[in-house]
């Protein structure tokens, strides 16, 4: 069965919440029902209608073509199916994700992947900051599900990470993996400074030894751990780079001992 | 009526198991000697529930390519009468005999519905510093130990289909013979996959009976077929017969047990009554106690 497709007509107005366009939420719904769903974030009134071109087709595939970066919270707390986003996205992409697959072949905007639970979320081009990370006044960022960024992360990605694995393939910036509390982020290549920022718990991996840690984590000594083994087996499927990271020597970090220090950062060597 | 297969007579009687728990792990070291260690040690003292607790051995080895970490390992099968004292076996065997061999890790090697605790019991020994990993639904423990982690899953599957007590009593008219006649069976079951015989060798020679004349004692000899005692007591022994000796296997399922007992027997027929065995049997007790029936006319070559 086709996908259901929605083709941007022209870069709207005004910033769009598209929350409601999730396999979940258009489940049985027609054509002429999903048009009528109104998006707008201002007093004026927006439709689906509207700004996008609908093609029907099945739910549990969505596509949405000609996207930009006024595109906000699409894939909000989806739990199952598949959302491919082809262009931009504004904010909170995958926020609160449960579940299924969410592509997006170009960029994604701040809080991507905010509070997800589980699923898989997938962006080709860069990810802005707090990628994983709390909204004001959450306690926790992810807990659970797979993000992987192709190309760089903004600052503070995973930022009280609680559960799930986050994998940048590219640069992350200043304090990747801040009050991390459990959970992985691998960071392919150069981390910004202080990654691991007041870590409590949880995995931190650096490709660039060049990367600038805070002087409140502790060298262990270089190991090629069976963890690291068996986690480059698990996530292989999804990132030869990020596999190819996890099976080098790495040096062990622990730390933040300016906090509970039971975290670790693995450094690899320079690139 | 006795069956005659390339001259190896086969009794027409049947071997009788019972139902059992199950579970198995992956032990996973940086060489196959070392995985092989650690599955040895683990599976010692592991020949009979009567005594060990549990009854265990060595499934089969495996590639890097067939392993969690991509290193060499082995399956280890653990059967017990119960789930709390497989429970318990696994706990201890896994904590001394395979967190303390070098280089070791540990992963569930049977999917259940069902669970029991692997790495969610032996995280303590991490004394606060052990770290979980979760990925793709998948849970692990990394312990802290002298030559670096001990990495190990945290539960691993438990199954209540189990057979345990599938056997064959292979005659022979001399000691090399039958021992020939039993070592080839064991090495014939060996490559049937869920099964193990976890007797030294896969061979037992102190078959045994329900009771004793002594009180407390809740098996004995299996006098029928003792050959010295042949004359004394009530024999279950041809008058040339010189030597017995017991493969007993323990399987994942019914089919497997089967499976292994006819691969058994096809080896001690391929070996003929002159280099091996001349008569093949089975332990009952009249089909009154255990539910699973291994007819051997049934499992010929």
């Amino acid at each position: 069965m086709k996908p259901l497709t929605f083709t941007l007509r022209e870069r709207p107005d005004q910033r769009l919440d598209l929350s409601p366009l999730v396999p979940h939420g258009l489940a049985g719904k027609t054509a002429r029902e999903i048009e009528r769903i109104e998006l707008q974030t201002t007093r004026h009134r927006i439709t689906v209608g509207d700004v996008f071109r609908l093609r029907p087709g099945d739910a549990e595939q969505i596509r949405i073509q000609g996207a930009c970066d006024r595109l906000d919270y699409v894939g909000r707390e989806m739990n199952g199916g598949e959302i491919l986003v082809e262009g931009d996205l504004g904010v909170q992409a995958g926020r609160l994700m449960a579940g299924g697959r969410l592509t997006v072949l170009g960029n994604a905007g701040p809080w991507a992947a905010s509070g997800m639970k589980a699923g898989v979320f997938e962006i080709r081009g860069a990810a802005g900051g707090r990628l994983g990370g709390p909204l004001q006044g959450e306690i926790t960022g992810i807990r659970g599900g797979l993000v992987i960024v192709r190309g760089s992360a903004g600052e503070r990605a995973g930022d009280r990470m609680r559960r799930g694995t986050i994998i940048i393939e590219g640069e992350a910036g200043p304090c990747a993996g801040s009050r991390m509390i459990a959970g992985t982020l691998i960071v392919r290549r150069k981390a910004g400074p202080l990654p691991g920022f007041l870590l409590k718990r949880g995995t931190i991996v650096i490709g660039d030894s060049s990367s600038v840690l805070s002087p409140t984590f502790i060298d262990c000594g270089r190991y090629e751990l069976v963890a690291m083994r068996w986690l480059a087996g698990m996530v292989e499927p999804h990132s030869k780079a990020a596999a190819g990271l996890l099976r080098r020597p790495l040096t062990r970090f622990a730390g933040d001992m300016a906090v509970l220090g039971k975290g670790e950062i693995f450094v690899g060597n320079r690139n | 009526m006795p069956l005659t297969v390339r001259g190896v007579r086969i009794d027409d009687t049947f071997a009788e198991a019972f139902g059992m728990r199950a579970t198995a792990v992956i032990i996973t070291a940086d060489s196959a000697r070392w995985a092989r260690q650690a599955a040895l040690s683990m599976t010692g003292f592991a020949t009979s529930v009567i005594g060990c607790g549990c009854e265990a051995g060595i499934d089969r080895e495996l590639t890097g390519k067939q392993t969690p970490d991509g290193r060499p390992g082995v399956r280890v099968l653990l059967f017990a009468v119960s789930t709390a004292e497989l429970q318990k076996q696994l706990q201890t065997r896994v904590a001394q005999c395979v967190l303390t061999s070098p280089g070791s890790a540990c992963y569930a090697g049977l999917e259940g519905e069902e669970t029991l605790r692997l790495g969610n019991a032996l995280r303590f020994f991490g004394d606060g510093w052990q770290i979980s990993k979760r990925f793709g639904g998948k849970h692990f423990w990394r312990i802290p130990v002298m030559d670096g982690e001990f990495v190990c899953e945290a539960t691993t599957g438990l199954t209540k289909k189990a057979v345990g007590g599938g056997n064959l009593l292979i005659v022979g008219r001399t000691v090399q013979g039958t021992r020939a006649a039993a070592e080839a069976a064991a090495a014939a079951i060996g490559k049937v996959p869920d099964v193990v015989a976890p007797f030294p060798g896969g061979v037992v020679r102190s078959g045994s009976k329900v009771g004793s004349k002594y009180k407390g004692a809740p098996a004995s000899t299996n006098d029928a077929y003792c050959p010295t005692l042949r004359g004394a007591v009530q024999s279950a022994l041809d008058p040339d017969a010189r030597c017995v000796l017991e493969i007993v296997m323990d399987g994942l399922t019914s089919e497997a047990v089967a499976s292994a007992m006819r691969a058994g027997i096809a080896a001690i027929v391929k070996l003929g009554p002159k280099r091996g065995a001349m008569r093949i049997s089975a332990g009952n007790y009249g089909g009154k106690l255990g539910p699973h029936h291994y007819h051997l006319r049934e499992l010929l070559p």
